[in-house]
């Protein structure tokens, strides 16, 4: 516990450092108007096509701007209370709680971390491609003119930071039922730090991987490979639970959470268009509609396969079909979110149901088996269904550009190696430190009681 | 003056409860209760893997009777929770030493 207090006042010294330094900085030099420092545009496809429309200086649009704050906020659902409860109802009643303050907490976290320099070093000035630069540390230069494309630059970072949020918070449903608390809230520090910043900036903020040209167009890479893969890192240095059984203390719970998720992922994928417009419209009814799809061939797939279609299939299988469609919803058009949820419903069920008890990772809530899976699948299938008619940023297999295959094929490469390799280090530095699993007794007993002192239910 | 308890399944519980009604019982202690007997568990799936379940839900009725009338109470509980198949439960029969009623301090038969 000294331990963990003593590293906790180290980061938050490191943390205040760099708002004093910042402070200096904005002292010294007269900060730039920044009205045109436009962030980059998340999606590849905006800051492609932007070359036709923009010479003019770019002026606020309140339709954007309108859609934009509210696409924000149901991102922010998504996490709380969203994945709070789908995984809370997943897990068993004695840690139902500390399952949902994982999500909780590190939403809290990220919102500090984010604003601090999360942001810039995602969406700064690239510097060399692998990172972005320092001059928006606490937001510095950031004013209420500062526009990014057609919004204002506040709305940008707090949409940003949603995702970053949901990011890190996914990956703790490989790590219930067994996690130190404190192990989390600093893994929770250092991996959005040191992991999600960077693959963010590749992607979405002008890094290498967007130079490449891969496409993503909400996340399948940056969100739910980086997810995934630092899930089954988790789970592997974690080790099994002492019961490494799936008792889902309340499913009712799962299905709101289920529920909150597929709604929250229209301001997710519909909002990474950046603006209320037809692209945002594509990516919303392929969003829907590959949701939907992959709920019931989830269902189907698990009804020839176990003999009984479960409310909780229903519900994974919208889940992942959500995921798959992360990368593509801006990309592809009607035919492809059909391809795509049936494939979701697929091959996430059986890297669940038949890989995992093959290999024997303990993946408590199938984090890797939904997001990461789900994840690569999506942002291979976009490298295939991308459809130049719905977004000319994007041209895939289908339409005569078998390299985006490729480039799609190395981006994620890129980020299950980049995200496998630091996860791991982060998670030995925290197991060095303070510990990462709680003792028999407090596993045995549950988390709630021993990390939070609470129960979920008193019935 | 015996006490019968009775495992029998939940679904089963309101006829058992009307019968015993029927025939002049009017007080009964009521427990929802797990195991197994021949019926053994069952199993529950969740994202594709089976997970055997080997305690099921059962409920457990007492209820405390004079003699006269435990053959009769036996055989309609029989008769209400019977399915024929396995795990309809079971029933024991006890001795009992004696009943309170603490409002009164009535004892035996008298407090039932």
């Amino acid at each position: 516990m000294k331990r963990f207090i003593i590293l906790t006042l180290f980061i938050l010294t490191f943390i205040s450092g760099f708002a004093f330094a910042e402070d200096r900085m904005q002292n010294n030099p007269p900060t730039p108007p920044v009205a045109e420092q436009a962030a980059p545009a998340q999606p590849a496809p905006m800051s492609e096509s932007a070359p036709a429309v923009v010479p003019e200086t770019p002026k606020i649009d309140s339709g954007d701007t309108a859609w934009m704050i509210v696409a924000t906020a149901f991102v922010m659902l998504m996490t709380l209370p969203g994945l709070a409860l789908f995984y809370g109802g997943l897990a068993k009643r004695k840690d139902t709680l500390n399952t949902m303050a994982m999500s909780f907490v590190t939403y809290c976290i990220v919102s500090l971390l984010w604003v601090i320099y999360g942001y810039t070093f995602a969406f700064g000035t690239d510097v060399k491609g692998i990172i972005g630069g320092t001059e928006k540390l606490l937001l510095s230069g950031v004013g209420v003119n500062s526009l990014s494309m057609t919004i204002p630059e506040f709305i940008f970072i707090v949409f940003q930071l949603t995702f970053a949020a949901i990011t890190v918070a996914l990956a703790s449903g490989a790590y219930i039922e067994r996690m130190k608390f404190s192990a989390w809230v600093i893994f929770s520090v250092l991996w959005m730090t040191l992991v999600y910043v960077p693959v963010a900036h590749w992607v979405w903020g002008g890094g290498f991987l967007a130079k490449l040209g891969a496409l993503d167009f909400a996340g399948g890479t940056v969100v739910h490979i980086n997810a995934g893969v630092a899930a089954l890192m988790g789970a592997l240095v974690l080790g099994k639970r002492r019961e490494a059984a799936l008792k889902p203390s309340n499913l009712t719970l799962v299905v709101t959470g289920a529920g909150l998720l597929w709604f929250g992922w229209f301001g997710f994928n519909a909002g990474s268009a950046v603006a209320a417009n037809g692209l945002a419209g594509a990516a919303f009814i392929n969003t829907n509609t590959a949701a939907a799809l992959a709920a019931v061939s989830w269902m189907f797939t698990e009804w020839v396969h176990t003999k009984k279609p479960t409310v909780l299939g229903l519900a994974s299988g919208a889940i992942a079909g959500l995921v798959a469609i992360t990368p593509a919803a801006g990309f592809v058009n009607i035919k492809g979110a059909i391809i795509i949820g049936i494939l979701a419903g697929i091959v996430p069920y059986f890297s669940v149901a038949t890989i995992k008890p093959k290999l024997g990772y303990d993946d408590s809530l199938d984090a890797f088996g939904i997001h990461g899976v789900g994840g690569t699948l999506g942002a291979i299938l976009t490298g295939i269904f991308a459809d130049p008619a719905i977004n000319e940023a994007g041209k895939g297999l289908l339409y005569g550009n078998p390299g985006q295959l490729i480039t799609q094929l190395i981006a994620v490469v890129v980020t299950i190696l980049y995200s496998a390799v630091v996860t791991l280090i982060i998670l030995l530095l925290v197991k060095a430190f303070v510990g990462i699993r709680v003792d028999a007794e407090h596993e045995i007993t549950g988390l709630d009681e021993s990390q939070h002192g609470e129960k979920a239910y008193n019935l | 003056m015996k006490k019968i308890e009775a495992i029998i399944k939940p679904f089963k519980l309101d006829e058992v409860k009307d019968a015993l009604n029927a025939i002049g019982i009017h007080g009964m202690t009521i427990t929802e209760v797990k195991g197994f007997g021949r019926q053994k568990g069952h199993v529950e799936v969740y994202r594709g893997t089976e997970y055997e379940v080997n305690f099921l839900p059962k409920i457990k009725i007492e209820v405390v009777v004079p003699d006269s009338i435990i053959d009769k109470v036996m055989s309609t509980i029989i008769e209400k929770a019977k399915t024929g198949d396995i795990g309809d439960g079971k029933i024991f029969l006890c001795s009992l030493e004696d009943v309170i009623r603490i409002r009164t301090g009535e004892h035996g038969e008298a407090a039932i």
